[in-house]
């Protein structure tokens, strides 16, 4: 693999593991906001019921699905460029991504707070790598 | 937010950070991957550093989910971003790698931003089940 063609590989995994990992995040966020407080739903009924809920609820299993994609993505994204690049590379992406699909998706009050902790952390992500 | 919620989220942090780096060292061992060969893809996650990093990626998860159970995800994933500070520092002294000036701004950085979303509220969006009362309009948040 010559260089060109390895740093297509690794951004492309980049990509794939943004975009799989956004799906993902969203979706089991809706799954346990439809779940409720876990530690509230364990005291009433036992783990049982926990793990019942969670692994029943629809928006869990796809959310499940995409987290797989995300993480293959990633182990090919590892095996084909470095680990400093790859991992800040997508979690930062994934960071202002998320954000913008918390508030579309989930209708989260991204205020000016959030922004900032959003991009502050992105960028933060961003100087490890360098 | 409870000391309960504030170990859910540091346990979110330090079990990413510990998988993660387990992970990467493993995947290394295992060299390099190629999409023609699905099977031997399938075989890493037998290698030892991977499968342990597989259980404090589990152990994440499951603090991940307790976690967005109560709060937004724009809160947890800021609020959870530590790890990337923990990660340099498992680096810097179990790796020995060296921690450069721009690495120490970056973690100053993340550090910031955490601070900054765990001053505000936890919850801003609470979808409404079945069994509740819809709460009044101007309760919500106005896009």
């Amino acid at each position: 693999m010559n260089q060109l063609h390895a740093e297509l590989h690794t951004w492309s995994a980049v990509a794939a593991i943004v975009l799989a990992s956004t799906t993902g995040d969203v979706l089991l966020s809706r799954a346990m906001k439809q779940v409720g407080d876990v530690a509230a739903l364990w005291r009433r009924g036992g783990v049982l019921v926990v793990t019942g809920r969670v692994l029943g609820n629809p928006n869990f299993v796809l959310g499940i699905l995409a987290m797989a994609t995300a993480f293959y993505s990633l182990l090919f994204g590892l095996s084909w460029g470095d680990v400093s690049l790859v991992v800040p590379a997508a979690a930062s992406l994934t960071f202002v991504a998320n954000a913008v699909a918390a508030r579309i998706f989930l209708h989260e009050h991204v205020d000016r707070r959030r922004w900032l902790a959003a991009l502050f952390v992105a960028a933060g992500v961003t100087l490890l790598a360098v | 937010m409870s000391l309960r919620k504030y170990l859910v989220l540091l346990g979110v942090a330090v079990f990413s950070a510990i998988g993660d780096s387990l992970l990467s060292r493993g995947m290394k061992a295992a060299g390099n991957l190629s999409l023609r060969h699905v099977s031997e893809m399938i075989l890493a996650v037998l290698h030892p550093g991977v499968a342990l990093g597989i259980l404090f990626l589990l152990a994440f998860f499951a603090c991940y989910l307790a976690a967005l159970s109560w709060a937004d995800l724009t809160y947890v994933l800021p609020a959870t971003s530590l790890s990337y500070v923990l990660v340099a520092l498992i680096a810097r002294f179990f790796l020995h790698e060296n921690v450069s000036l721009t690495r120490w701004l970056g973690i100053l950085l993340v550090a910031a931003g955490v601070g900054f979303v765990t001053q505000g509220p936890a919850l801003t969006h609470r979808p409404r089940r079945v069994e509740e009362i819809p709460e009044p309009v101007s309760m919500r948040p106005q896009p």
